[in-house]
């Protein structure tokens, strides 16, 4: 697959990838969520209430404590990173967030309901959507329908309807499609629509991954690790996609990285975990020179810099 | 994308619903003028009973996912409930029978797959040995379910649809292959609807089926259903049309390894492939016990077939899950590509 124009040298000024702009749908189109496009404002949006908010997140696995007493709050329409070191806490924090863990003490409140478990079998009635560290995609099914399975929730018909071609399985089904198709024009991944998923490179399993989440248009996407393994050009291309998709669908992002450099430049606020505690939550330029931060990812800056006498 | 194999793009013309047709103009058409008696009570009848046990196998472990050791026990349920469905109940169509016999089949596989909410792999696997043992138990230690024959043995009732007898080899051939064909385009339907590829997704990726929002507990239960209505029509189809009179012991472990084997054979996730393995397992021990007799003579007698029969068979099983894990129904459409190929390129 050639690498797009826009994948090379756009770090820094603008992550937006030109072509998802340009060829973005109409929002109309895919209507559903906020109606309201907010452009490429890079300024966090001020909301009244937040979507989403842990309340004192405690979880540990048999004497090891994987989260202590975390409280994180997120904004509508906000793109938060939350980083760390390996073992920090920060998957286990995505799995608390939709559920498939439990954690031994604290709330986790979603637009609105407070919960002690979120409800993983209602995640997507919620409006919440997550990827996965490793590819979770359904190996057996193409492409397209990889992402029609992120509207599974929706269906309504039974099986014996299905079977049979009648009632509101066809319109059920051409409906799907279609906005599977639109998502997959919208992540440029319509030259592989019909490909079983498991065929593909690495890079492209990842971004059906996020077409399967998005295809939803959810309230709240969780992406665990989306650009892990990927190459500098296709972290940068990623980056431009996660961003798209928050404008286009006003979907706030809660999202695990470790490139600290991608994160910088993609998120509105970095959460920072480490040993299970968060150490900073604030914009990724008082996070950077954040003393604490650095000490977490680099170690305690030694009196002795040059080395001198070693 | 350069990754696109070329022959893909230009492969067969032909609308997917003509082979199938053609298959089925000529079982219906042809078969039936030419075939010897042979033919069908040998290798069609159990050829059809077993082909169709392999589709419902295949929906739930091709497709969902689920492994079973209990196929057996569900064509045995099915067989023996509509035994006594014709029996007992005065005035019910055969066609009735057979679609009650379905439902108790379907009954009994919600029921044993309970544990698959739980458990996974082999454990669920062992854990539907149990409904292996169970029916075959409660069949043969209750009498009232072979109508107290001594034996535990019941024979068939008379086949007739409509008034029309069917009781011929040709009749029963021609019962059968009714029911086998309208279950598998059924089967078929539903593995390309949004319930097959419910199956599929929770067989690929449990947990995130169940985060995007699949019922991934009625989804499991009802491939647990939908297979074994399909099994149980299976048993009745066995025992009514091929077999004639059958025991419990009939519908041993044995048996539903043979099923499972078929769609290892076969193709897992795969309705042709189910087919392509029930005509291995009936056509080979033929094949092999002539020639074995023609090779050794008399030293090839019943116990050497047995024996080798079981050789063969599973270093058959062996190559396959080496060679071509996708069964032979991958086999075939490679050979078919191929030909199509050449034939395309001259």
């Amino acid at each position: 697959m050639p690498l797009p124009s826009y994948a090379l040298g756009v770090v820094e000024a603008s992550v937006y990838a030109p072509e998802v702009l340009a060829r973005g749908l109409p929002a109309s189109q895919l209507s559903g969520g906020q109606p309201e496009d907010r452009g490429v404002s890079a300024e966090p949006i001020v909301a009244s209430a937040p979507l989403l908010s842990l309340q004192g997140i405690g979880l540990s696995f048999g004497g090891v404590v994987a989260l202590a007493d975390i409280d994180l709050s997120v904004r509508q329409g906000e793109i938060r990173a939350i980083i760390g070191p390996n073992g920090a806490g920060k998957s286990s924090l995505i799995n608390v967030i939709s559920g498939v863990y439990r954690p031994d003490r604290g709330r986790i409140g979603l637009h609105g309901a407070s919960y002690a478990q979120v409800p993983t079998q209602r995640l997507a009635h919620l409006g919440v959507a997550r990827t996965f560290q490793n590819l979770a995609l359904f190996k057996g099914l193409s492409v397209l329908d990889n992402v029609a399975a992120g509207l599974a929730y929706k269906v309504r018909s039974n099986f014996a309807g299905q079977v049979l071609g009648i009632g509101r399985s066809r319109e059920e089904r051409r409906d799907s499609l279609n906005r599977a198709d639109q998502i997959l024009d919208f992540l440029d991944l319509a030259a592989v629509r019909d490909r079983l998923a498991g065929t593909l490179p690495y890079g492209l399993q990842k971004r059906v991954e996020l077409a399967r989440a998005l295809v939803a248009e959810p309230r709240l996407l969780l992406l665990d690790e989306p650009m892990a393994g990927m190459t500098a050009s296709e972290k940068t291309e990623m980056a431009s996609f996660v961003r798209a998709a928050r404008d286009r669908f006003a979907t706030t992002v809660v999202l695990i990285e470790h490139d600290v450099g991608v994160v910088m430049g993609l998120s509105d606020r970095i959460a920072v975990l480490d040993y299970g505690r968060k150490i900073a939550d604030a914009t990724p330029d008082e996070v950077r020179n954040d003393p604490r931060v650095i000490d977490a990812y680099l170690g305690v800056a030694s009196d002795n810099e040059d080395g001198a006498g070693i | 994308m350069a990754a696109i194999p070329a022959e893909f793009s230009s492969a067969p013309v032909l609308p997917k619903w003509v082979a199938p047709v053609l298959l089925l103009a000529f079982a219906y058409g042809v078969v039936p003028l030419v075939g010897s008696s042979y033919l069908f009570e040998a290798i069609l009848l159990p050829f059809l009973a077993l082909g169709l046990a392999g589709v419902g196998l295949n929906i739930l472990t091709g497709y969902a996912g689920q492994v079973s050791l209990g196929s057996a026990a569900f064509m045995a349920a099915g067989a023996f409930a509509a035994y006594n469905f014709n029996l007992r109940i005065d005035g019910l169509p055969l066609i009735g029978s057979i679609v009650l016999a379905g439902l108790v089949a379907a009954a009994i596989g919600i029921v044993f797959g309970l544990p698959s909410l739980r458990l996974r792999g082999f454990y669920l696997a062992v854990s539907t040995l149990a409904a292996q043992f169970f029916v075959q138990w409660a069949l043969t230690k209750f009498s009232w379910f072979s109508n107290n024959s001594a034996s535990g043995v019941i024979d068939a009732p008379r086949l007739s649809i409509g008034g029309l007898a069917l009781d011929g080899a040709v009749g029963r051939y021609l019962f059968a292959l009714t029911i086998v064909a309208v279950l598998t385009f059924l089967a078929h339907r539903l593995v390309s609807s949004q319930t097959g590829r419910n199956f599929i997704a929770i067989r690929d990726n449990e947990t995130a089926a169940r985060i995007i929002g699949i019922p991934v507990l009625k989804t499991k239960l009802l491939a647990f259903a939908i297979s074994s209505f399909i099994i149980g029509v299976a048993g009745v189809i066995w025992a009514f049309a091929y077999l004639r009179t059958v025991e419990p012991d009939g519908f041993d472990l044995d048996r539903s390894f043979q099923i499972l084997f078929i769609i290892i054979i076969g193709g897992l996730a795969s309705i042709r492939g189910a087919f392509f393995g029930a005509a291995l397992i009936v056509v080979f021990p033929l094949a092999l016990s002539r020639l074995g007799g023609f090779l050794l003579g008399d030293v090839f007698d019943s116990g050497v077939l047995d024996m080798s029969q079981r050789i063969v068979l599973g270093a058959l099983i062996i190559l396959f899950l080496i060679l071509e894990p996708d069964g032979l129904v991958a086999l075939w459409d490679r050979i078919r590509r191929r030909l199509l190929f050449a034939w395309q390129s001259t």
